[in-house]
């Protein structure tokens, strides 16, 4: 409960300009005022980018993009016709996401810039070395049933709780950066960083820069594609595990895939492996279950999230099933399953 | 009119606080306006054993509006209060006195109070202070404590379990696991106080003022006439509110310091820490039955985690030993004591957890032996008290089975798991029966009759959100005569007659009847006034055939220049009761499985109670919707997760403890089945507060198995539990 300076920026096209080291940006703020509350973040300035004109989703017919504007909330993004046609998965992964009033404030660049929900990092008595580098990681012996089995490093542990992020990797989104040192251009899946020794960097973005727009191609891929989150509470959680996948299908093999999970992984990480082990082939329930196997290669569970390895097995199996038709997938054994 | 049952009684009325709530008008302990009114925030420990070497509150004393800063050195000279949970049986939750020394027994207890002109400036101070520790390391896991009998709790023996287990043809023995959990109400704790000279005002946020009202007496060392607790709207209390936690007594503290008034509010990470939790239980059930299903052995073990200052028992076998006629029963209560908060009573407390595992294991029972659940259920009915030999003061629980399986549509012949598909779901049922008491408290009321038409009623109890103005109104329209929009219902506030607390589903079965005796007084002597008098128009009638109401009373009162009259009227349970007392129900459930994810999802519950008479439809209806919910909250979430190594909450937030939103909560409905109780008053009304929550997470349990024929025994059912299977070991 600090006292800030909030101001919005006077020169819209140079937000940065007035962003002094120990400033931050805020937009929908559903994830940064939350932090300020319990003393995680302590920005002596707020620059409120809320009104600068990023709001727009627009179709570029030429190249075939959708231009979604970093300022566009949740909520209208998931109900654009295009997306809801072409792109179901980000439209799924957006519903899929915190509370309808939540989703009206928050924004596509914020998302993505969102922290962890890891609870040792939002507590400031407890070691965290995302919060405090070189302070220790407290979820390596404490408690980590919902923490990462991918990507992780002896650092961190924490899990990228974004679910629209995990539908943008499964899309071969592009995000447009701007900032003190000009544009630029990266593939979402290199945005997001692994923790390894520096796991207080989430993104390569460097101070100053902000988020302007994410672009995603309107493809065949993108337009048979499915988000499936699970969770114990059906609405209002974050994910257990959840998979964004796209196929694209033809004359009976599969042509092109992309996987992406999230709530198991330290970024929205795409799962190379599993997408591999489908190209070339008929879809099928036993093809899928083999990306489900690829898809949990590198997981490193630790002593109490062993079961993330398996759900991420199931959840990727069941959503590439939903691509193809219902009946794609086994159920639990009545004798196997029962154990006394 | 017969005095069991006028217009009112048995009508859905609203709910007359219902505009005041929807429009944001009630006036809630934190919504309490006084001037000069300073803010006191409190700082807890951040470490869960050993002690403070050393607090640097210098730079908080100095900081803008702070009014003052109270390390925890007991130099605020609070009195002990006694503890609810030890013999002397007081108010209080926890027994230590408040800030009084530097020994830290839990995780987020009060180490500190900061006292400023606003909660901003109070946190701000709070945020400065640096507190230095002598750590050590903390027993968290109940199972790495040794459990031991708690003090003055002895075995509930019936029978012999050997003998009982070597004549069964079948036995089940199952381990069962529930976590820790918090009551997380609505509205936060909340307290502000106000002393003038040495009279004290507290308006708290409580399901006991008197309570409250004691516990602040003995702790200032004034007497109980010298304070005043008010309580008009409590936001859900759940136990949480239940007994008196420290930050009651430190919001006086607090304004006695600043000699101002002072509010309190608990933080919801607070909440976590600072009134209560229901702890953890680990338990063992032992069944031997014959072929035909009646059962031959009872055995329930349960051990609940305790902190070591408290003897608080999670009575998770509290109603194993009633609810089904078996002839050798053997229940043993034990408690694993841990560095933890003291826990205590939590919606339903023992019966929650304990009709888990029980009903759980007789569903495993069932299918051990081919049975229909209900049938199983139906063949060991325990028609009169098994445990004490009394006959029931009412019970219905054969008709809750049969009205609830038909309105269910529960297929006996369907038991099979694992059989039912829909797509990628499996489908599947579950049943369980369920049983709750009442803590039979004696209650006392007043009541007045005004010559403008209207009436007054009041009593030291409290409306936690459960409709008890309503349901008050209502029991007093039929005896006055009188509307329930023309009673002015009065609750919440220590200097009314004498209540129990709100807890233990007692409410209406034993203040009510105390109001219709206030309500019989005041009626009763001004007809015996009146047909004594010549002058009036009563004079000589017979008191019977009198219709009372307004125009009687109005011109009564009229004639005689009084403005009103008012009459006290006393409830006392029998102690000596030949019934034995219990509320019963039936819970029913549907789920759909993900046959690949394991995702359960509730389709349907029905619940078939009988819960005596039924004052009020819609807000019995909705008190028993809220406990069905919290027990699918408790079959599939809802759970306090501790750092195995340091002791604390590692979530101790809403979006970290989950409770079901709507898109959890399919089909639910309530039916009531049975009559007026005609033992526990003449009233007729049982405790509905809490059997809603007893069986639901079995019935739930047992329906995941049906669907999946994967046995969950530890709670909550998780997606990873179902896909993992539930492997489960002593």
């Amino acid at each position: 409960m600090r006292s800030f300076a909030y101001t919005r920026p006077a020169e819209p096209e140079r937000p940065w300009a007035e962003l002094d080291p120990d400033a931050m940006y805020i937009a929908g703020g559903t994830n940064l005022v939350d932090l300020m509350k319990c003393g995680v973040a302590a920005p002596a300035r707020l620059v409120d980018i809320g009104r600068l004109p990023l709001a727009d989703i627009a179709v570029d017919a030429a190249a075939d993009t959708l231009r979604i504007g970093a300022l566009v909330p949740n909520s209208d993004l998931a109900a654009h016709p295009v997306v809801r046609e072409r792109l179901p998965v980000l439209s799924r992964a957006l519903l899929a996401g915190a509370s309808p009033q939540l989703r009206n404030l928050a924004t596509l660049g914020g998302n993505l810039m969102q922290r962890t929900r890891c609870g040792y990092f939002r507590d400031l008595a407890m070691p965290c070395n995302k919060r405090v580098p070189g302070s220790g990681c407290a979820a390596l012996d404490g408690e980590h049933r919902g923490h990462a089995v991918l990507g992780t490093s002896s650092r961190c542990i924490a899990t990228h709780p974004s679910d629209l992020a995990v539908a943008l990797v499964a899309l071969a989104a592009r995000v447009f950066i701007d900032g003190p040192n000009g544009p630029r251009v990266e593939p979402i899946e290199a945005f997001h960083l692994p923790p390894g020794d520096t796991p207080e960097r989430e993104t390569t973005l460097g101070h100053g820069e902000l988020i302007t727009a994410v672009e995603v191609p309107l493809t065949a891929l993108g337009a048979n594609s499915h988000y499936l989150k699970v969770r114990e509470r059906a609405s209002f959680a974050f994910a257990m595990c959840s998979a964004a996948v796209a196929l694209e299908l033809r004359e009976g093999t599969v042509r092109a895939a992309r996987i992406a999970l999230g709530g198991v992984a330290t970024t929205p990480w795409r799962a190379y492996a599993a997408e591999a082990a489908l190209v070339g082939l008929p879809p099928s329930t036993a093809a899928f279950a083999r990306a489900g196997d690829a898809a949990t290669d590198g997981a490193v569970p630790g002593r109490d999230n062993g079961h993330k390895v398996e759900l991420i097995r199931r959840v990727v199996a069941r959503a590439l099933g939903t691509l193809v038709g219902p009946g794609g997938a086994e159920g639990f054994g009545t004798a196997a399953g029962e154990q006394r | 009119m017969s005095p069991n049952a006028g217009p009112w009684i048995g009508a859905a009325e609203p709910r007359m606080d219902g505009p005041v709530k929807v429009t944001g008008t009630a006036i809630y302990t934190g919504d309490v306006a006084l001037p000069d009114l300073a803010h006191a925030v409190l700082v807890q420990s951040t470490i869960a054993k050993g002690r403070i070497t050393g607090m640097d509150i210098a730079a908080a004393e100095t900081a803008p509006g702070v009014l003052a800063v109270c390390p925890s050195d007991g130099s605020l000279g609070l009195g002990r209060v006694a503890s609810y949970y030890s013999a002397d049986n007081g108010p209080m939750g926890d027994g230590r006195s408040p800030l009084s020394d530097a020994v830290i027994h839990h995780h987020g207890q009060h180490i500190a109070m900061v006292v400023a002109e606003t909660l901003e400036q109070a946190v701000a101070g709070a945020e400065r202070i640096r507190t230095h520790y002598h750590r050590e390391p903390p027993l968290v896991r109940i199972e790495d404590a040794i459990p031991q009998t708690p003090p003055g709790r002895e075995d509930i023996v019936r029978g012999d379990l050997t003998t009982g287990l070597a004549v069964a043809d079948v036995t089940v023995e199952a381990y069962y696991r529930t976590p820790p959990q918090h009551m997380n109400p609505m509205e936060p704790c909340a307290t502000t106080a106000h002393w003038v000279g040495d009279r004290l005002t507290v308006y708290d946020s409580t399901q006991y003022v008197n309570g409250v009202r004691d516990a602040l007496a003995t702790a200032f060392g004034v007497p109980t006439a010298q304070v005043r607790v008010l309580s008009g709207f409590v936001g859900g209390g759940f136990g949480s509110k239940g007994t008196v936690w420290p930050h009651v007594l430190l919001a006086a503290a607090a304004a006695r310091l600043v000699r101002r008034p002072v509010r309190l509010a608990l933080t919801r990470p607070q909440m976590f820490t600072s009134c209560g939790t229901r702890p953890a239980t680990r338990q063992r059930i032992v069944l031997g039955a014959h072929r035909d299903g009646r059962l031959t052995a009872i055995g329930h073990d349960g051990t609940s985690a305790c902190s070591f200052g408290e003897n608080v028992v999670e009575s998770t076998g509290g109603s194993t030993s009633i609810l089904y006629a078996c002839p050798n029963v053997s229940i043993r209560q034990r408690i694993a004591r841990v560095d933890m908060q003291a826990p205590t009573f939590q919606r339903a407390p023992g019966r929650a957890p304990g009709s888990f595992a029980l009903e759980s294991a007789l569903d495993e029972l069932a299918h051990e032996l081919h049975l229909d659940p209900v049938e199983l259920r139906l063949r060991n009915h325990a028609d009169t008290d098994p445990s004490s030999g009394l006959p029931w003061s009412g019970k219905h629980l054969r008709e809750c089975y049969r009205a609830g399986a038909e309105r269910f549509g529960w297929d006996p012949g369907d038991r099979t798991p694992g059989t039912r598909r829909e797509g990628d779901l499996l489908i599947g049922s579950g049943m369980a029966s369920a049983t709750h008491e009442m803590d039979p408290g004696p209650a006392s009321a007043y009541a007045e009759l005004r010559v403008d038409g209207t009436a007054v009623i009041g009593v030291a109890s409290h409306d936690i959100g459960t409709g008890t103005y309503t349901v008050l109104g209502q029991i007093a329209a039929d005896v006055l005569g009188l509307p329930p929009e023309r009673i002015i219902v009065r609750l919440g506030d220590s200097e009314l007659p004498d209540a129990p607390p709100s807890i233990g589903s007692q409410t209406v079965a034993y203040v009510g009847p105390a109001i219709r005796r206030a309500c019989e007084a005041v009626r009763d002597d001004l007809l015996a006034t009146a047909v004594a008098d010549p002058e009036s128009p009563l004079y000589r009638r017979e008191i019977g055939t009198i219709e009372f109401g307004p125009q009687t009373f109005v011109a009564e009162l009229a004639r005689i220049g009084e403005p009103s009259v008012s009459g006290v009227g006393h409830h006392r349970p029998d102690a000596n009761s030949r019934y034995a007392v219990h509320s019963f129900g039936a819970q029913f459930a549907e789920v759909a499985v993900d046959a690949l994810t394991g995702t359960v999802r509730v389709r349907r519950m029905v619940g078939a109670f009988d819960i005596g008479r039924v004052i009020n439809p819609r807000t019995a209806r909705s008190q028993l919707l809220g406990g069905m919910t919290f027990g699918l909250a408790q079959a599939l979430m809802e759970a306090t997760v501790l750092d195995p190594l340091r002791g604390h909450v590692v979530e101790p937030h809403l979006a970290g403890y989950h409770l079901p939103v709507n898109a959890d909560i399919g089909s639910m409905d309530v039916l009531f089945v049975g009559d007026p109780d005609p033992h526990i008053s003449d009233l007729g009304a049982r405790g509905a507060g809490e059997i809603g929550v007893v069986g639901a997470a079995a019935a739930i349990a047992n329906a995941v198995f049906h669907a999946t024929g994967v046995r969950v025994r530890t709670l909550p059912i998780t997606p990873d539990r179902v896909v993992t299977g539930s492997a489960v070991g002593p």
